[in-house]
């Protein structure tokens, strides 16, 4: 029996919906009758709007898509006028004030305490530039993901880029894949460096080799998501270019009809796979969903992989200042735990136009690119005061550390994530060194088992838990070591748990002097990872409570809003009118 | 009216006539389960599995962990709250921080999901 979000799509989904939100938009939150609440959430997420979490009720986040992270030219100043006139709350972020936008994992855009009311014009005005919210979130295509500097970059095989934006135009508003079974994850990217992060979506294209001309190996059924990870499998497929959008229609059409539509738990084409196998997967898709001979594998790339893969060599993040193939740098800006306020966006916006094209590009990392600025302008960017709380060159841990949305908004959430992982970062780079022969070392903080902060491909894994302390509740943190992509993806071994939040910083330290100690000559975090069992591992991580702070510790999801002067759950103004006054509420 | 409950967000919170309700990261004592060894499981929410309704208990099987000793899986039903007056609808939750006891089984208004 097809589950209750199934029957709601199934009456109202896809494009469709945005006639209705407009038309609540129009007459205010209100309009949306108490008993369809749920149901119009679940569909507006198709649209890009995710109802945040409780104690927040009417607003909403809204995530905009980039395919492969490009922000055109013009584009990056609305976004930031977008974020400073509407992504404001009733209660400021005490790191990042009061309007703020996130670059993603997904290389997407997420805006905060968006009010129903003001989507009419937030669309108008983003559509106005090419950039919009569909399918950013809902059961669809979401946005593609690939190689941050595609079409730029000296490591390229193919140039992903046109491919990647045939897909996005080919599967943004198609009625035919409208309605999938849940959330349809693509990366393709053209370099040697891996980082498409391939290996953890649900549908990879990787560079290959076949009788001499350049195409993609498919790989299907990656995903962190819960306790279930997956690295997506290989196909024993090879295309060309020109037929990549050939085998993603008959990829998702087999999704679409094939994909769990009983169990949401079960949905994603990981289990699929994991029910079929690759050879079956591959049969179906040949016989059912494709109309010529698809070919088998051809010569991959993934032992030159570098991205996210802890070797202390090659391109392990876009940070810094690397040449392009036209002979222009890019200059990758760190952006700690992907966040990034407003006016700081304007000015951004600002700087690339003056010294590059006025195209940014995200990374998965978090990070923000500034493309196609000329020798002659580099040293001027450089010396520009944003950069210094942007750093292109900075230190290990502020570089390394990507943290997901947690109790700030988030309702799946167990634990603050984004302003523990600044003060995480901060005291790391006053009080750790790390051996002279790493600059690279990821940190990645998610705020429970969804996964979106991708915890599992850290060097360092923290993924939100509670425990007791002298006997009262507080946040904690698994603590998880070694994982990493490249040619031997690995998801992290889950080696301490349950740590109060107070002590990961120490435990942190301490793993590393203990690794400064214990490694050999020349030995990675990662090898010395992957050489070492979970006993030993365990007795490395010491946690311990040291001059680190932690504001955080008391449930935050329990508040309404963690940062408010007045946090209880009672003092919460939502749900608010389209101007931000409380509405009488039932609840 | 027929009292609706229903899990979303991949579990996140629980449902009652379309009113938030339940939500994942409270912490629930739990007694006389056999979901771990402990005495008493101090279980952590981490996802709604199945809800179900047993007049007028609302009920669900969670998904979580025992922070004690760290034992992690699905909880037997527990009762979550009651509508008392399925006219009106209105919830009341139980206290999450009082001593909870699960049960095997439950009867189903519909389905599980
Ligand atoms: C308001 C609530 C939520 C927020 C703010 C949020 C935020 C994010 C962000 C920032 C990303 C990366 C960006 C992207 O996908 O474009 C992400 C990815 C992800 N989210 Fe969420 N999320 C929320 C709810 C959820 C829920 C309810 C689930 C579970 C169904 C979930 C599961 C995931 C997963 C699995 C990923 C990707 C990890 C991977 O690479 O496999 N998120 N989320
Ligand atoms: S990992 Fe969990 S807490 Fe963090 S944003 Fe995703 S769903 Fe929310
Ligand atoms: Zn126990």
């Amino acid at each position: 029996m097809p589950t209750k979000v199934e029957n709601w799509k199934d009456e109202v989904y896809g494009n469709e919906i945005r006639e209705h939100l407009m038309e609540f938009a129009e007459e205010g939150w209100d309009a949306i009758p108490e008993d369809e609440h749920d149901a119009w959430f679940e569909r507006f997420k198709w649209w890009g709007l995710y109802h945040q979490r409780s104690g927040q009720e009417s607003y909403f986040m809204m995530r905009i898509g980039t395919p492969n992270g490009v922000i055109e030219p013009g584009q990056l100043e609305v976004i930031g006028e977008v974020a400073k006139e509407y992504a404001t709350g009733p209660a400021d972020n005490p790191e990042f004030g009061d309007a703020y936008c996130d670059w993603t994992t997904r290389q997407s855009i997420q805006l905060h305490w968006i009010k129903l009311e003001d989507i009419p014009e937030i669309f108008e005005k983003l559509e106005s530039v090419g950039l919009g919210t569909q399918q950013a979130c809902g059961d669809s295509w979401r946005n593609i993901v690939g190689c941050p500097v595609a079409g730029k970059d000296k490591h390229e095989h193919v140039d992903a880029w046109p491919v990647a934006k045939d897909l996005h135009e080919t599967f943004k508003g198609n009625d035919d894949y409208s309605n999938l079974p849940r959330k349809w994850k693509v990366a393709i990217a053209g370099c040697d460096e891996g980082c498409g992060q391939g290996d953890i979506n649900d549908l990879a294209f990787e560079p290959a080799e076949k009788d001499g001309e350049l195409g993609f190996n498919v790989r299907i059924g990656g995903g962190l998501s819960r306790k279930e990870p997956r690295l997506a499998r290989e196909l024993d497929v090879w295309v060309p270019p020109e037929q990549a959008a050939d085998v993603a229609h008959g990829m998702s059409a087999l999704f679409r009809d094939h994909g769990d539509r009983e169990d949401r738990f079960n949905a994603r084409i990981k289990f699929l796979m994991d029910e079929w196998g690759p050879e079956k997967m591959r049969s179906v898709l040949q016989e059912e969903y494709v109309d010529f001979e698809l070919e088998t594998a051809g010569e991959d790339m993934r032992d030159q992989y570098s991205y996210n893969t802890g070797s202390q060599d090659g391109h392990n993040d876009h940070v810094g200042v690397h040449e392009q193939n036209d002979g222009n740098y890019y200059v990758g800006l760190n952006v700690l735990v992907g966040r990034m306020g407003a006016d700081d966006t304007l000015e951004l916006a600002e700087l690339a136009d003056e010294y590059g094209s006025g195209e940014v590009r995200l990374t998965q990392r978090q990070n923000i690119i500034v493309t196609d600025v000329p020798e002659e302008n580099l040293d001027d960017l450089l010396d520009e005061p944003l950069l210094e709380d942007y750093s292109p060159d900075p230190s290990p841990f502020m570089r390394g550390s990507i943290a997901c949305t947690g109790t700030e908004f988030c309702s799946l959430s167990i634990v603050e994530t984004k302003n523990r992982q600044v003060r995480y970062a901060r005291w790391l780079r006053d009080n750790v060194e790390l051996p002279a022969d790493h600059d690279e070392f990821h940190i990645h903080l998610s705020g429970c088992t969804a996964s979106c902060a991708q915890p599992q491909i850290a060097d360092v894994s923290l993924r939100g838990m509670k425990t007791r302390k002298d006997g009262e509740p507080v946040e904690a943190l698994d603590i998880g070591l070694g994982g990493g992509l490249g040619d031997d993806p690995r998801f992290a071994d889950w080696v301490e748990m349950r740590v109060p939040a107070d002590e990961v910083p120490g435990a942190i330290k301490n793993l590393v002097n203990n690794f400064e100690d214990a490694r050999e000559d020349g030995e990675t975090f990662r090898d010395f990872v992957e050489d070492r069992d979970e006993e030993t591992l365990a007795e490395m991580v010491e946690p311990e409570e040291t001059d680190y702070h932690d504001p955080y510790m008391h449930n935050t999801k329990m508040t309404w809003y963690p940062y408010a002067e007045d946090d209880d759950m009672q003092a919460s103004p939502a749900p608010t009118d389209g101007s931000g006054e409380p509405l009488p509420s039932d609840d | 009216m027929t009292t609706d409950v229903h899990q979303l967000d991949d579990g996140a919170w629980i449902s009652v006539n379309d009113s938030r309700e339940v939500n994942v990261s409270d912490l629930w004592l739990l007694a006389r389960s056999d979901f771990c060894g402990c005495e008493t499981t101090d279980f952590l929410a981490e996802g709604f599995v199945k809800v179900g309704i047993d007049y007028p208990d609302i009920e669900a099987r969670i998904a979580g962990q025992c922070i004690a000793c760290g034992e992690s899986g699905v909880t037997d039903w527990l009762t979550v709250g009651r509508v008392v007056d399925p006219e009106s609808g209105e919830f009341y939750g139980v206290d999450h921080e009082s001593i909870h006891f699960p049960e095997k089984r439950t009867r189903l208004a519909r389905p599980p999901e």
